[in-house]
C-alpha cells in the first residue's frame, strides 16, 4: 500500500523573491510604469535634497544676524520671535497660563475617550471651555487681565479655530433639525439663514462684523473685535456644519423615526437617543473635513487686524532690526498647519474606529 | 441716524456718517488711556519688536499724545488696524486718534467725517536703482528699465514724471509688489518706484543694500499725519499740537537729553513757553502746563523719534529730505507756541 508522504515545499525560484523581485514587481513591471518611475524618482531628487540643504544642512541655528554665512534658511528668526509666533502679544510673565490651557486641552480631548459617565462628560465638556478661558483672559482667582488684543499667535488660531467649532456644533444641529421640521415658519428660518450664509464667502462675513457692525454701535456700547470675529465665525461655521449633519440625517432609514415613534418616545428624546448618535457618526468624516477647512480658514483673521500665526510673519517682518525673512517665517507656519491638521485628522481616524459598530 | 443705519444695513456704504464724538478728551483724561490706531506693521513707522513692544515713528506719536494728555507716555493701548478698517475705527470711536501713515488728501479729509491734523511725515515717490548703472539723479534715467506694479498710482506718476521730462522708460510689469522687488534684486530691470519710506526698507531687504541706492528726486506728494473724528475741536487742538511741540522743540534744540536742564536755566523765552516755566498755552488746551516738557521728556523731539525709527539711527536709514525744519532745507514749519 502506497504512504503519503509530504513533501517539503521547495522554496520560491530566486527570480520571484527578493528586493530585486520587488522592485521589478512594483516599480518596473513594464516600460510605461518604469518610465513613470524613474519620472517620479528625478522629481524627488530635484525637489528633496536642496529642500533639505535648504532646511537643515546649510541652515543657521544659532548666533546673530551678522554671524548669517550658510545660503540656507535663517532659522535665528523663528528662534528670536518665537515667543510672538506662539504667544502674539501675551505678556512673557504670563505665558504659563496660554501653556496650562494647551495641556488641559491635550488632556481633556485624550482621556474624553475613557470617560464612560454620561454626566462626567456633559460636565467635563460645559466646564472645559470656561476654565480655559478664565485661564487666558484672566480676571477671576487673583488672576491678571490679560486684554484680548494682546492675544495672538499660534494661541489666537487654536483659539479661534476651538470657539468655531466648539460653539458652531451645537448651533449647526439645531439648524439641521429645524431645516427638516414641519413648523414653516422654523423651517424657512433656518433654510434662509443657512443658504444665506453659504451664498457670501467668510471673508465678507469678518468684513461684515469688523467695518459695518461698529458702525451700528457706536455710541458707548463697545464690543471687542475679536468677539465680534468669534461670532461671525461660529455663524459662518454653523451654516456648514448644520448641512453635514442634514446629510447624516437623511442618511437614516426613515424606520428608525418611525420605530422611535411607535416606542412612544417624545420629538427630542428619539432625536437625542436614536436618531442623531446614528447621525452625528456617519458624519464625522465629513464634520472633522469642515473643522480641518475652518481651522486654516481662520487665518482671515488676518486681513480685520487679529494677529494670527500667519499675519505674525508679516509683523515680525516689519521690525526694522528683521526686514527679510518672510521665506523662513511663512515655511514655518506651513509646517505649524501640516502639523494641526494632520493630527486633527488622525484624532478623527480614531474616534471612528471607536464608534464603529460594524462587524 | 436710523436712515443711516438702514443704509448701511442694506450695502449702501457709500454714505458714511459722520459721527461726531465730542470730549474725546474728558474721556482720555477719565479712563486714563489712549486708544490709538496703529498699523499691522509698516517698518519704522509702526511694528513690534521682538519683546512684542510698538515701535517707530507713529507709535512714538502716539506716545506723545499720551505723555501730553495723561503724563504718561506708556498708557497707550494700541490698535493695529488694516488699511480698510482704519477710518471705521475712527468713526466709530473704537480708537481716539488714528496714526497709521494714512496720506492726506481732499477725498478723505471731506468726505469720511474726518480731519487731518497736520503732516509729521512727508512722504513721496522715489527711485531705487541699481549702483552699477552709475546714476545719481532721476533726470539721468532716460532709456532705463524699471519693474514696476501694474496698475497703481505709483506707474502713472513714473508716466508722467516721464512725459514732463521728456524722457523714457521700458517697463517690466508684475502683479504684485512682492514680484516686483524680486524682479529687481534678479536684475531684471536697472530701477524700482514707490514711496521712499517703502524704498528705504526694500533696499534693506537686498541680498548687498549697498548696491543700490535711493536718488534724491521726489515725483509725489504722499503727506501722511494723524487724523480725529470731525467735530471735536478740542481733541483736534491737542492732536495738533503734540505734533507742532515736537518740531518746535528740534527747532529750539531741546531734546529729551536736555529738557531738564533747559527747563531749569533756558533764557530763552520760546523755551520757556515750550516748557510751560511761563504762558498757559497748556492750560488753554485743556492739559497741565507741562505737556510739552513731558513729550520731550518722554519720548522726544521730532528729530529723535525721527533718526531712531526711520533715519541715521535705524536700519532703514531714509534721509531727512523733506522732512527737515524749514530752516534747514526741508517744510518742517511748526506753528509757534506762545
Amino acid at each position: 500500500m502506497a504512504t503519503y508522504t509530504m513533501k517539503e515545499a521547495k522554496p520560491a525560484p530566486t527570480a520571484n523573491k527578493g528586493i530585486i523581485f520587488w522592485l521589478k514587481e512594483n516599480l518596473f513591471p513594464d516600460v510605461k510604469s518604469s518610465l513613470f518611475t524613474l519620472f517620479g524618482l528625478y522629481v524627488i531628487y530635484s525637489i528633496v535634497p536642496p529642500l533639505l540643504d535648504w532646511m537643515i544642512f546649510n541652515a543657521t541655528w544659532s548666533g546673530t544676524q551678522d554671524e548669517v554665512v550658510n545660503s540656507g534658511a535663517r532659522w535665528i528668526f523663528i528662534i528670536e520671535k518665537f515667543d510672538q509666533f506662539m504667544y502674539g502679544f501675551y505678556p512673557e510673565s504670563l505665558h504659563w497660563r496660554p501653556n496650562l490651557v494647551a495641556i488641559i486641552s491635550i488632556v481633556f480631548v485624550f482621556s474624553f475617550k475613557y470617560i464612560k459617565n454620561l454626566k462626567v462628560k456633559i460636565a467635563g465638556i460645559l466646564l472645559f471651555p470656561v476654565v480655559c478661558f478664565v485661564l487666558i483672559s484672566g480676571g477671576w482667582f487673583g488672576l491678571e487681565v490679560v486684554e484680548t488684543e494682546k492675544w495672538g499667535g499660534l494661541m489666537l488660531t487654536i483659539l479661534v479655530a476651538a470657539v468655531g467649532i466648539i460653539a458652531s456644533f451645537p448651533i449647526g444641529v439645531v439648524l439641521a433639525l429645524g431645516r427638516q421640521s414641519n413648523m414653516p415658519i422654523l423651517r424657512t428660518l433656518c433654510i434662509g439663514f443657512i443658504e444665506f450664509v453659504r451664498g457670501v464667502p467668510l471673508i465678507t462675513i469678518l468684513f461684515m462684523a469688523s467695518v459695518l457692525l461698529p458702525l451700528f454701535f457706536h455710541d458707548g456700547i463697545e464690543f471687542n473685535k475679536l468677539l465680534r470675529a468669534l461670532i461671525g465665525i461660529t455663524l459662518f461655521q454653523a451654516a456648514y456644519i448644520a448641512e453635514v449633519v442634514r446629510g447624516g440625517l437623511q442618511a437614516i432609514p426613515k424606520g428608525q423615526y418611525e420605530a422611535s415613534e411607535a416606542l412612544g418616545l417624545s420629538y427630542w428624546q428619539g432625536m437625542i437617543l436614536i436618531i442623531l448618535p446614528q447621525a452625528l457618526k456617519i458624519s464625522i468624516p465629513n464634520l472633522v473635513g469642515s473643522f480641518i477647512s475652518l481651522f486654516k480658514d481662520t487665518t482671515l483673521v488676518l486681513i480685520i487686524g487679529l494677529f494670527d500665526i500667519l499675519a505674525m510673519v508679516t509683523l515680525t517682518n516689519s521690525d526694522t532690526n528683521w526686514l527679510g525673512y518672510e521665506v523662513e517665517g511663512y515655511v514655518f507656519v506651513t509646517m505649524i498647519y501640516w502639523v494641526c491638521c494632520f493630527s486633527m485628522s488622525q484624532y478623527s481616524k480614531s474616534i471612528e474606529r471607536k464608534f464603529n459598530t460594524e462587524h | 441716524m436710523k436712515v443711516t443705519k438702514l443704509a448701511l444695513l442694506f450695502g449702501l456704504t457709500a454714505a458714511v456718517p459722520t459721527l461726531s464724538h465730542a470730549g474725546t478728551l474728558e474721556d482720555v483724561m477719565k479712563e486714563g488711556v489712549l486708544k490709538c490706531g496703529v498699523s499691522t506693521g509698516i517698518p519704522g513707522f509702526s511694528a513690534a519688536d521682538s519683546n512684542g513692544e510698538w515701535k517707530g515713528l507713529d507709535v512714538d506719536f502716539c506716545k506723545s499724545v499720551a505723555s501730553a494728555v495723561l503724563g504718561d507716555a506708556s498708557k497707550v493701548k494700541y490698535f493695529p488696524l488694516t488699511a480698510k478698517e482704519r477710518f471705521t475705527a475712527l468713526q466709530s470711536g473704537e480708537i481716539d486718534v488714528l496714526a497709521r501713515a494714512t496720506t492726506w488728501t481732499a477725498t478723505r479729509d471731506a468726505s469720511l467725517g474726518l480731519n487731518f491734523a497736520g503732516v509729521n511725515y512727508y512722504d513721496g515717490q522715489g527711485f531705487l536703482v541699481s549702483k552699477s548703472i552709475g546714476v545719481n539723479s532721476a533726470k539721468e534715467l532716460d532709456g532705463a528699465t524699471f519693474c514696476i506694479q501694474a496698475g497703481t498710482t505709483t506707474e502713472l506718476n513714473l508716466t508722467d514724471y516721464f512725459k514732463a521730462n521728456g524722457m523714457e522708460y521700458k517697463a517690466v510689469t508684475y502683479d504684485t509688489s512682492g514680484q516686483t522687488i524680486d524682479g529687481f534684486k534678479k536684475g531684471r530691470c536697472d530701477a524700482v518706484t514707490s514711496d521712499r519710506s517703502q524704498l528705504a526698507g526694500l533696499r534693506i531687504k537686498l541680498d548687498d543694500p549697498k548696491s543700490a541706492i535711493l536718488l534724491p528726486e521726489t515725483i509725489s506728494k504722499e503727506p501722511l499725519g494723524p487724523v480725529v473724528r470731525q467735530g471735536d475741536d478740542a481733541w483736534f487742538n491737542v492732536i495738533r499740537w503734540t505734533m507742532f511741540a515736537t518740531i518746535e522743540a528740534e527747532e529750539l534744540g531741546v531734546s529729551s537729553s536736555n529738557v531738564d536742564e533747559m527747563l531749569k536755566s533756558s533764557i530763552n523765552p520760546g523755551i520757556k513757553r515750550l516748557l510751560g516755566s511761563t504762558g498757559k498755552t497748556g492750560e488753554d488746551l485743556g492739559l497741565k502746563n507741562d505737556w510739552a516738557y513731558q513729550i520731550v521728556k518722554q519720548v522726544g523731539n521730532y528729530a529723535e523719534s525721527y533718526d531712531l525709527n526711520v533715519g541715521k539711527d535705524s536700519p532703514i536709514q531714509i534721509e531727512r529730505s523733506l522732512n527737515k525744519l524749514w530752516n534747514q532745507g526741508g517744510i518742517m514749519y511748526p506753528m509757534p507756541i506762545r
